[in-house]
């Protein structure tokens, strides 16, 4: 599973992608905060106008790294290759994901500045700064493996790109207000609040806000596991 | 008695209404190199592909070193060393880091990584472009990287679709040394359109076509199962030809006479064995009594294209 992960780490690496994302996403995820959410004007010494932020930034970056992991091997032939290796399906996922998580973790970590800034600034609470950071690697991993499932649908990248966005988005609808309305006005509030339960960005900001919960880490644990053996079958039903 | 390293049993595959593989059964022991031979679409590369456990197979199994692919598919897969068809490769690797990046997939332990690699280096001559990006490489260059990925981990069973598609006369010469070579420990499996490669370096021939085993012979008895074997070749004069076919055509154990060419002066016949068996002497008493002027005497060993064409024009 190491040997097909630290492949993937450096192909990404060996095209714009993973620098493009590195670059991007610590820029992004800086400038957000400051310029839509008026950082300052909040007063306080946390960072969840910056978390706030990430679940739409991975909504579009992560089905970007993740378009070419299966669809990429379909196109060039070397899906055969690898699936004749003496590997297993399940480590070829997993490797895969791996290294595109890894590189989000990167990406992570790289926006540091912005912790140090609110060091700088006031006394934050940085165990809750540390959970949210954690957290937001699993809301990253969660899109990451539901763009890996999406890339094995398709040979064509733009496809998997496009089919692994909406299907992230479901998960964004489901915690929009004027979608949970639109459902509690014909379904009951059972329902609405199962639906709301689905939210990616309610689950992580809530984590992010230092209520962690129990459900809130099972749901983006359960989604990736969920999203990486949806990857497993897809793989090997190409196979059948 | 030691098993055949693989064991191919009524494998077959369907993909829907169509029967891509039906009931192909064929054994592979050391030191063997079996040529897989078939028209297009007759279903060799489904074949390759489910013996090395890249498809599942609808019907059947296959065994390497007693192993089932699809019950043990790892273990069986790392007895192998696989050629996919086109040779695929992760273009944007060196050659370098492909090759240690294959060798580790494949198990190869750490302490013998280097050494495999060199050993390898050498046997494929890839010593030119190890740093360099596969995707810059030559066509031929590319099928040799292919090559060595496949014998990094020096399998005991080498599954090679079509290894020399693409090459030339020179590298098409020094694949087939290499194959020559490493077969005297390993079961070699490859697929090919060439009969002239079947004849070159294969010890035993699966002809399939439409899916199914219509063949499994070396291609000595299969040459002679061709309708050609002991046929013979005369060059007779022209004014002779006629009184002399009529003569070949009343002897016991000939199947017929073909015109097979002409010159000015001379006519061409070729002289068909009904079962295969020489019909030198009777040819020749004929020549004698119809005192024909032959210039030439040609006796037919039988071509593999000749039965290639009937097995897989008459299924």
């Amino acid at each position: 599973m190491l040997t097909i992960a630290e492949r993937e780490f450096r192909a990404y690496f060996s095209s714009p992608i993973a620098f493009v994302f590195l670059m991007a996403f610590p820029a992004a995820a800086g400038v957000l905060p400051f310029y839509v959410d008026d950082f300052f004007a909040r007063e306080q010494a946390d960072l969840e106008s910056f978390f706030r932020f990430h679940p739409w930034l991975y909504l579009v970056f992560m089905p970007a790294m993740a378009m070419r992991m299966w669809s990429e091997e379909r196109r060039d032939g070397t899906f055969e290759l690898l699936m004749t290796l003496p590997i297993g399906t399940t480590r070829a996922v997993l490797g895969k994901f791996l290294a595109a998580w890894s590189i989000a973790g990167i990406a992570l970590a790289l926006t540091a500045p912005m912790w140090l800034t609110v060091n700088y600034l006031g006394e934050p609470d940085n165990p809750v700064i540390a959970v949210g950071y954690l957290a937001s690697w699993l809301v990253a991993g969660a899109i990451l493996a539901i763009g890996a499932a999406c890339s094995a649908l398709s040979s064509n990248q733009v496809v998997a790109f496009f089919l692994a966005v909406s299907s992230g988005f479901l998960f964004f609808l489901c915690g929009l207000e004027p979608v949970l309305s639109a459902l509690e006005s014909w379904s009951s509030p059972l329902l609405t609040e199962i639906v709301s339960g689905f939210s990616m960005p309610e689950n992580f900001m809530q984590i992010a806000r230092g209520s962690i919960s129990a459900s809130n880490l099972l749901f983006f644990i359960s989604t990736i596991v969920s999203a990486l053996l949806i990857n497993i079958w897809l793989v090997d039903l190409q196979r059948a | 008695m030691t098993p055949p390293l693989v064991e191919v049993e009524r494998l077959a595959k369907h993909f829907g209404p169509i029967h891509a593989v039906n009931n192909v059964t064929f054994k592979v022991d050391r030191g063997e190199i079996l040529g897989l031979m078939g028209p297009n679409g007759a279903g060799k590369t489904t074949t390759m592909r489910m013996l090395t456990g890249y498809i599942e197979p609808s019907e059947g199994t296959a065994r390497i070193h007693g192993l089932d692919i699809h019950m043990e598919p790892v273990e069986a897969k790392r007895a192998v060393g696989y050629l996919p068809e086109g040779a695929p490769l992760y273009g944007d690797m060196s050659v370098e880091s492909f090759l240690l990046f294959i060798a580790r997939a494949r198990g190869v332990p750490r302490r013998e990584l280097w050494e495999r690699y060199r050993d390898t280096v050498a046997k494929t001559s890839l010593h030119r472009v190890l740093h360099q990006p596969i995707n810059t490489l030559s066509k031929g260059f590319k099928r040799r990287v292919g090559l060595a990925q496949a014998i990094i981990h020096d399998p005991s069973v080498l599954v090679l679709d079509e290894p020399t598609d693409g090459l030339d006369p020179n590298q098409k010469h020094d694949v087939r040394v290499l194959l020559e070579r490493m077969a005297k420990d390993k079961a070699i499996i490859i697929s090919t359109h060439l009969l002239e490669e079947v004849e070159a370096i294969c010890t035993r021939t699966v002809i399939i076509a439409r899916g199914r085993t219509v063949a499994d012979a070396t291609p000595e008895t299969l040459r002679r199962q061709s309708i050609f074997h002991n046929a013979v070749r005369l060059s007779v004069a022209k004014e002779h030809s006629e009184q002399l076919t009529t003569r070949l055509r009343t002897i016991t154990g000939v199947g017929g006479v073909d015109w097979i060419g002409e010159t000015d002066r001379q006519a061409v016949l070729r002289v068909i064995s009904a079962d295969r068996r020489s019909i030198l002497s009777p040819v020749r008493m004929a020549v004698q009594e119809t005192k024909s002027k032959v210039s030439e005497v040609m006796v037919e060993s039988g071509r593999l294209e000749d039965l290639f064409r009937q097995l897989t024009l008459s299924t």
